[in-house]
């Protein structure tokens, strides 16, 4: 099964230029918040159709009484068809949830793929609410229930717009660290990139802690980084459990000398 | 590699958004068309950040920002890469003159599949209850099947169709809707490799076989007739069509005689599924309008003979449309199933 960094289910596209990108796929509760959400946004409308259909029945009930019965089909069968067509996979409940429907090889969602995908849930809500699909989404690698397999798309969550904040980092002291350059290249050779994120986003909010569990918390991350990379004693046992995790961080995300920067952004260009 | 985050990201960060401004022009508008040189920009763009990600996936810092660079990247590749026909305009009278006929004479092997399914559930129905004739209230689900045929004959000519008057309109509605679902479930089925679309098409036939084994052996076979051709001529090959479009799919899951992965099957059958589909939600929406409005009138405020003639010109023209609309301009594939 194809995983993401973080280990979730991902979809592995390989595009002809040899790059690689993983996708993260939906889990079966977003998908199902989802869900609700656009079955809210149906019962809601249908409610204000019927409103609508009521005036109707001025001129004529039984009109009035069709027209409401068709309208509800078309609205309960045609919201998701028209939502994904119109937002290239998106439904109001996808898009809340920052959710989407993408073609399972990574190219562009076509019309009969949203028909398909939509029109075959009466067999992934059997024997009732999304058992079926549900089951076989959560077991399929790529999350897919049966509508998707068929139309093979699958739905993706939409990664946020990223703000990466090292200015922090930039403002502190010294890092012993720096003197022991091959220590810093085996960081950054062994540091997953989670918990390299992971050791950011506890520094930068290190104040919000109380004391005893920021005491806790960087010795735990400073103990999984020392049995990633053991350092000398003499390099490290005179800081504390924070400034190793500080300097590890500053070590992993420090800007380089110039030279590599120059030999970075000048080659292949 | 080891890389300078921050000169990274002053540097390429406005490519990316340059890329993420064109994809959101694109996808909020299917009609959008880029000019030559916006095109030029845009495969530039996709190319410098797709190299962003790959020298980015050997850096342990921003998994964020790998993950939003891969989300870039996957947008604009389904944007270059699509090589499939998707901006061909939908002409409703070509889609009804040309495309659902030919759908349907290319697949015409699954919907024999579907009528002799539904043929045998009709002898067994009908077998069954000469068999058996206490088996009736077993195979009919239906409150006013349940009487002898003779006495709701007469009971529905005395009434003139009174009993439907003022809520005409909505019984359509009702039968349209009701039996578009039930087509669309024959469909679906198909995905548990047709087993369940062979089971709703041939219980199907049982009923159709007990209701019309139960109206000839009690005499009442114009009556039958006449009350079913008018609608049943279209709404019975509406639903053989829906067990045809489950054929289709589980032939595509099963992939007997194809060399093609499951996924190009698949692909493959996709837009004929989406045209079946199109075509006999038409025709059952056709169906419940006379179902409400014509099959309900009875002797003698409408002559059987009309009726049968009625529905029998529907059937020789359904018929006659199946077979021959869009034969004479150039058809690819015409036989294949």
């Amino acid at each position: 099964m194809t995983r993401n960094l973080a280990g979730r289910k991902a979809l592995r596209v390989q595009t002809p230029e040899g790059v690689i990108f993983n996708l993260r796929v939906a889990g079966v509760f977003t998908r199902f918040l989802a869900l609700s959400i656009d079955l809210g946004v149906i019962t809601a409308v249908s409610s204000l159709l019927s409103i609508v259909t009521a005036l109707l029945a001025i001129v004529s009930i039984d009109f009035a009484r069709a027209l409401s019965v068709i309208a509800y089909f078309v609205l309960s069968i045609g919201y998701g068809i028209f939502t994904e067509w119109h937002w290239r996979g998106q439904s109001w409940g996808k898009r809340i949830m920052r959710l989407r429907v993408i073609d399972a090889s990574g190219l562009k969602l076509q019309f009969s793929q949203i028909v398909i995908r939509n029109l075959l849930r009466p067999v992934d809500l059997l024997p009732f609410g999304y058992l079926l699909g549900g089951t076989i989404s959560f077991w399929n690698r790529h999350g897919q229930r049966l509508g998707d397999l068929a139309a093979n798309t699958t739905v993706i969550y939409i990664p946020e717009s990223f703000a990466l904040n090292t200015q922090q980092l930039e403002e502190s002291k010294y890092n012993s660290f720096r003197e022991f350059p091959h220590l810093e290249a085996r960081l950054r050779q062994r540091v997953p990139p989670v918990e390299a994120a992971l050791a950011l986003d506890a520094i930068l909010r290190r104040d919000e802690l109380d004391p005893k569990a920021r005491v806790e918390l960087f010795g735990e991350f400073a103990n999984y980084f020392r049995l990633l990379v053991p350092f000398e004693e003499h390099i490290d046992e005179s800081i504390t459990d924070e400034q190793f995790v500080r300097n590890v961080v500053t070590s992993l995300y420090r800007q380089k000398s110039t030279d590599m920067q120059e030999r970075l952004f000048t080659s292949g260009r | 590699m080891i890389l300078d985050l921050k000169h990274f990201l002053r540097v390429e960060r406005p490519l990316w958004d340059e890329l993420e401004g064109l994809l959101r022009r694109m996808e909020d508008d299917h009609a959008t068309r880029l000019t030559l040189e916006e095109t030029r920009r845009f495969h530039y763009l996709y190319d410098r950040t797709a190299s962003d990600l790959l020298r980015l996936g050997t850096f342990a810092a921003s998994p964020e920002m790998a993950g939003y660079l891969e989300s870039l990247v996957a947008r604009a590749y389904g944007e270059i890469h699509e090589t499939r026909d998707a901006r061909r305009r939908f002409r409703f009278f070509n889609w009804v003159r040309r495309e659902f006929p030919r759908t349907f004479r290319r697949r015409i092997r699954a919907f024999g599949l579907a009528v002799a399914l539904t043929v045998l559930g009709s002898i067994f129905g009908a077998g069954l209850l000469r068999l058996d004739p206490d088996a009736k209230d077993v195979l009919l689900p239906f409150a006013h099947l349940m009487g002898k045929p003779s006495e709701r004959v007469a009971q529905e000519e005395q009434s003139r169709g009174r009993e439907l008057t003022g809520v005409k309109a909505t019984f359509a509605g009702e039968l349209m809707t009701h039996n578009i679902r039930v087509s669309l479930m024959t469909l679906a089925m198909g995905m548990t490799y047709g087993v369940g679309t062979v089971v709703l098409l041939f219980y199907n036939g049982v009923i159709l076989g007990a209701v019309s084994y139960d109206y000839i052996q009690d005499g009442q076979t114009r009556f039958l007739v006449g009350w079913l051709l008018p609608h049943g001529s279209v709404e019975i090959p509406s639903i053989l069509i829906a067990g045809q479009a489950g054929f289709i799919l589980a032939g595509a899951l099963l992939g007997s005689r194809q060399r093609l992965s499951l996924r190009e099957r698949l692909a493959a059958v996709r837009s004929d599924l989406v045209t079946l589909i199109g075509g006999f939600s038409l025709l059952l929406v056709w169906a419940g309008t006379v179902e409400a409005f014509f099959s309900q009138y009875h002797e003698p405020v409408l002559p059987y003979g009309v009726k049968i003639a009625f529905g029998l010109l529907e059937l020789v023209g359904l018929f006659s449309y199946l077979t021959f609309s869009g034969r004479r301009d150039n058809e690819d594939g015409e036989g294949m199933s």
